[in-house]
């Protein structure tokens, strides 16, 4: 897979994170102090997760005065629900255990 | 099929030094199935409604609903693909060659970008993303 859904993959991995990026995706732009007031972590958790998914373009974010606003960017899935890459990845997977098997089935 | 909505196709095609009827076998038979598929309860019948059942996940039942539509034996096997809300067909070509088979793979009926559920709720894809390496399957 490519990095940019490898980057996606494990921004997505972490369920706090997840939590974030479908409240984000839910509810529209929040600001730290929102997202801090649900995520049930300090503020300072937060901002790292936020760093994460924003690393993986899966948020974007916006000053305005003293506080950072932050909002889903879900086009960043793309890669991740391309069905063609991951069926393609699934299926040269199979067609491997395919020809192991039919190299066992000789003995 | 009466299906108009844009769609697209994967198709893979290996070379494999091992006869069509052998190949067949591995394609039809539940326990040799099970061995490079998954685990199902495959009965080599058009019209027969069966499961591959993967491990469970959040967000995934590991389930994939499908139906046997073409048999030909050693020749070519159709199936359909039901799972998280999408229905594909997977068609199996055999061919003989000089030195074995060439096997080809079909995977039609992925919806296109452009269509509507493709873009679907995004809300729904997160659901079980975080956990996708299992739909993927050994992909290191």
């Amino acid at each position: 897979m490519q990095a940019a859904a490898e980057n996606v993959f494990k921004a997505l991995a972490d369920p706090t994170r997840r939590a974030i990026f479908e409240h984000l995706s839910r509810d529209g732009e929040q600001t730290v102090h929102a997202l801090t007031d649900r995520a049930g972590v300090s503020q300072p958790a937060v901002s790292k997760h936020l760093g994460v998914l924003k690393n993986a373009k899966l948020v974007r974010d916006r000053r305005a005065g003293r506080e950072t606003h932050y909002r889903a960017h879900p086009k960043a899935l793309a890669p991740l629900i391309d069905w063609m890459s991951v069926y393609g990845a699934f299926w040269r997977d199979r067609f491997d255990r395919l020809e192991s098997l039919l190299k066992r089935m000789d003995q | 099929m009466t299906n108009t909505a844009p769609t697209r196709s994967l198709i893979i095609e290996r070379d494999i030094p091992h006869p069509p009827e052998k190949i067949w076998r591995a394609l039809t038979q539940g326990p040799l199935i099970e061995e490079w598929l998954m685990k199902n309860d495959f009965e080599p019948v058009v019209g027969h409604r069966f499961n591959f059942r993967s491990t469970p996940v959040p967000g995934w039942n590991g389930v994939i609903d499908s139906e046997v539509l073409v048999i030909e034996p050693h020749a070519r096997l159709a199936y359909s693909w039901g799972t998280m809300g999408m229905v594909s067909v997977v068609t199996w070509t055999l061919t003989p060659t000089k030195d074995g088979t060439r096997v080809r793979m079909e995977q039609t009926g992925f919806p296109a970008e452009e269509s509507a559920s493709y873009k679907g709720a995004t809300y729904g894809w997160t659901k079980f993303i975080g956990n996708m390496e299992r739909v993927v399957g050994g992909l290191n």
